[in-house]
């Protein structure tokens, strides 16, 4: 039994401030047309709004590739967010994405300073069969792991999963890490360039549960602790290609195809050549297959990500009451 | 094909997957059941390969006659393969190259068969295309018009192709052509076919429909007098358009891949009995018949306001009736479909018809005769 199973619960700062962020892929249409209906929301008075002590950000992204129907314009907005980009030099003429995460960067940021929001989550989807994933880069943001925990009990019959990025050594570039915490939330299988009624009824509802933990987390409730199981990213595999020409020479076999967070096993069938050769999974450790066959993955050369399941203990927390936020003297960083 | 199909982790937590339920005409009524769906994989429709409808029955038109003349064609000798007629539907593309490089797959006596590319900007770049759909621009206008740089890559294109395959309308034009597409829309594997007088179409999707059987391909007849477009296949005399779904643009489904190319082999043999003097006796073929187009409910500013709703989403050739749930607002308020009689939808949901008004075609059923055909 660990420490944190006995004492008191990790008391952390109140999140304040939370975004909710879509369309940082212009094709990824759940999350394009959620933002614009909260917006469309935000717009009406309410009678809470003055007692409300969240204030929620609602951001569409890159507003430039969602016009064209595009992933990106010029350059993938969801990688430009590590700081060497973002205090970079500015060339003559910056790809526009790279523009537009500085600008995002100084709404909802600085990135690691004092004044950025307490908590994004950048909505999106994939053309994986990956259910409701959260992703974040670190197994110990206890915000972020309470939250999943939340929404898994809130939506028993969706499969969901939690996905950590892995190393502390791979440096964060997603939008979500311009937060104190932050993770996307990516849901599939939807097709780019297509909104699903399903899909977009559970994007809606996933937000609208993290909303509520996070009014419930500010009012003071204690969340138990307990278990979450963490997939952690080990490494990507591309698919087989020409030498000549780069192209692709197999498929996802038929058999993985469709199969997320599946154990893929040392000779499990992995690819399907046009020819019709199978090609087998040639590790040594069975790991769990997951972004099986993402299309906007191919010219990043990643066919599937693989990764290891372990079971996380989290603890008990609740928020830090006035006093003792007024006693830490400023707002922490979350305990490691 | 023949395999079973793959128990996804999400596809375990339901109650029902596609293939488990009957008949979706008596789902669509029953809305507790429905509601025990939850998530599912909507791909089943190939994978599975199990019909949906039942099979045509032959029956005699009014004036004509089963047992009539056999009509006699000129040999299907000159035979074209498109893919890549947009860029980001890969099936097609993959086989095309694939055939390219070997195309001893394709290879049949009697017949000189082209595997091609047709798109090939729009292929590299993994996009639709490039200035103008390719699919629309085999317009005579477009095909006539002289001048060069100054028009968009795709008319240009178009020309070429017409150059190539064609003329358009002339005797030398390409006997057929076949061209490869996906899209995201659940309709299995779809001949489309561009007119009811083309017998040999017609008794080449007879005979396509037959080998694949108890699997299932549908024909849709798109010609419409506004709705009908000129395609890049429509060079040929005997235009054949394949269409397999559902699949993301920019990705490769190996299940999508394969029954694409097991009925392009079907359609290989058929030319190939053709042209060595089989006699096809007359047959009827069940087509779906292009009605009219439905576009998203739109407000003032043209943005989308309501989504396919879940009880039409991936339902595909199955029968929509007046009153039945047509779309959804993202408040969630159920829009009915108002037609006066029963329809059947096809291309539901396809992402590249959002920019063309288009959230689903209207279809009807129909039975067309072909008659009997020899090579002259």
């Amino acid at each position: 039994m660990s420490q944190m199973d006995v004492d008191e619960p990790v008391c952390l700062p109140r999140l304040s401030r939370v975004a909710v962020c879509g369309g940082t892929h212009g094709n990824e249409l759940s999350g394009v047309y959620l933002v614009r209906e909260l917006l469309k929301l935000q717009r009406r008075p309410s009678e809470d709004d003055d007692e409300e002590p969240t204030s929620l950000l609602t951001v569409l992204s890159n507003p430039r590739a969602v016009q064209q129907g595009r992933r990106y314009t010029d350059t993938d907005l969801n990688r430009c967010f590590t700081l060497a980009t973002l205090n970079g030099p500015t060339s003559d003429s910056p790809p526009y994405e790279i523009l537009r995460a500085r600008e995002l960067n100084a709404m909802l940021g600085p990135k690691g300073g004092p004044g950025a929001v307490d908590l994004v989550c950048d909505l999106h989807n994939t053309t994986a069969n990956m259910g409701l994933c959260f992703i974040a880069y670190s197994d110990c943001d206890w915000i972020c792991l309470h939250i999943f925990k939340y929404l898994q009990r809130q939506m028993p019959d969706v499969p969901m999963r939690f996905v950590h990025l892995g190393s502390s050594e791979k440096e964060s570039y997603s939008l979500d890490s311009v937060g104190k915490h932050g993770f996307a939330m990516e849901i599939g299988p939807q097709p780019h360039g297509v909104v699903r009624s399903d899909i977009y009824g559970l994007m809606n509802a996933g937000v609208q549960h993290m909303l509520d933990w996070v009014r419930l987390f500010n009012s003071g409730a204690v969340f138990e602790g307990g278990f979450v199981d963490v997939f952690t990213l080990v490494k990507n595999i591309d698919y087989p290609r020409d030498e000549k020409t780069h192209n692709i020479t197999a498929a996802v076999h038929s058999h993985l195809q469709d199969r997320d967070f599946c154990l893929l096993r040392p000779h499990d069938p992995l690819f399907q050549t046009f020819s019709g050769e199978t090609l087998r999974y040639s590790g040594s450790e069975p790991l769990y297959a997951f972004f099986i066959n993402e299309g906007s993955y191919y010219e990043k050369g990643i066919a599937l990500s693989l990764a290891r399941k372990r079971r996380l203990v989290i603890p008990a927390i609740r928020a830090q009451t006035e006093e003792e936020e007024q006693a830490r003297g400023f707002t922490s960083e979350e305990e490691e | 094909m023949g395999q079973s199909e793959p128990r996804s982790q999400v596809s375990s937590l339901l109650s029902l997957t596609r293939q488990q339920q009957p008949r979706r005409g008596v789902l669509r009524k029953d809305a507790a059941a429905f509601k025990q769906r939850g998530w599912k994989l909507f791909h089943c429709r190939v994978s599975s390969f199990v019909g949906v409808h039942t099979p045509p029955r032959p029956s005699v038109l009014p004036g004509m006659s089963l047992h009539g003349s056999t009509a006699r064609l000129s040999e299907a000798r000159r035979v074209a393969i498109f893919g890549g007629t947009h860029g980001n539907e890969m099936s097609g593309v993959a086989l095309v190259n694939l055939w390219i490089k070997n195309g001893a797959d394709i290879q049949r006596r009697g017949a000189d068969i082209k595997p091609f590319i047709t798109n090939p900007r729009a292929v590299e770049k993994c996009v639709r295309y490039v200035d103008t759909d390719l699919n629309r621009a085999f317009t005579h206008e477009n095909l006539s018009a002289s001048g060069g740089d100054e028009f968009p890559y795709e008319v240009r294109r178009a020309q070429e192709i017409n150059r190539m395959f064609g003329p358009k309308g002339s005797p030398e034009a390409y006997d057929v052509i076949f061209d490869l597409h996906n899209t995201t829309s659940n309709m299995g594997c779809t001949l489309i076919l561009e007119s009811s007088k083309d017998h040999f179409n017609l008794q080449m999707m007879n005979y396509i429909k037959k080998a694949i059987s108890p699997a299932s391909c549908l024909v849709l007849l798109n010609e419409h007098p506004l709705l009908k477009y000129s395609t890049s296949r429509s060079v040929a005399k005997h235009p054949v358009g394949l269409e397999v779904g559902p699949q993301p643009q920019g990705v490769l489904r190996s299940n999508i891949f394969e029954a694409m190319r097991v009925i392009l082999k079907h359609a290989l043999d058929f030319i190939e009995l053709f042209n060595e003097g089989m006699e096809f006796p007359p047959c009827t073929v069940e087509v779906f018949r292009v009605s009219e187009r439905i576009d998203y409910p739109r407000d003032a500013n043209g943005n989308i306001i309501a989504m396919v709703h879940p009880n039409l989403q991936d339902c595909d050739w199955e029968p929509l009736n007046p009153g039945d749930p047509m779309f959804q607002t993202f408040d969630g308020k159920t829009i009915p479909y108002q037609g006066s009689c029963t329809v059947y939808p096809t291309f539901i949901n396809e992402a590249a018809y959002y920019e063309k008004q288009q959230a689903f075609v209207t279809t009807r059923r129909e039975t067309l005769a072909a008659s009997g055909i020899r090579k002259a």
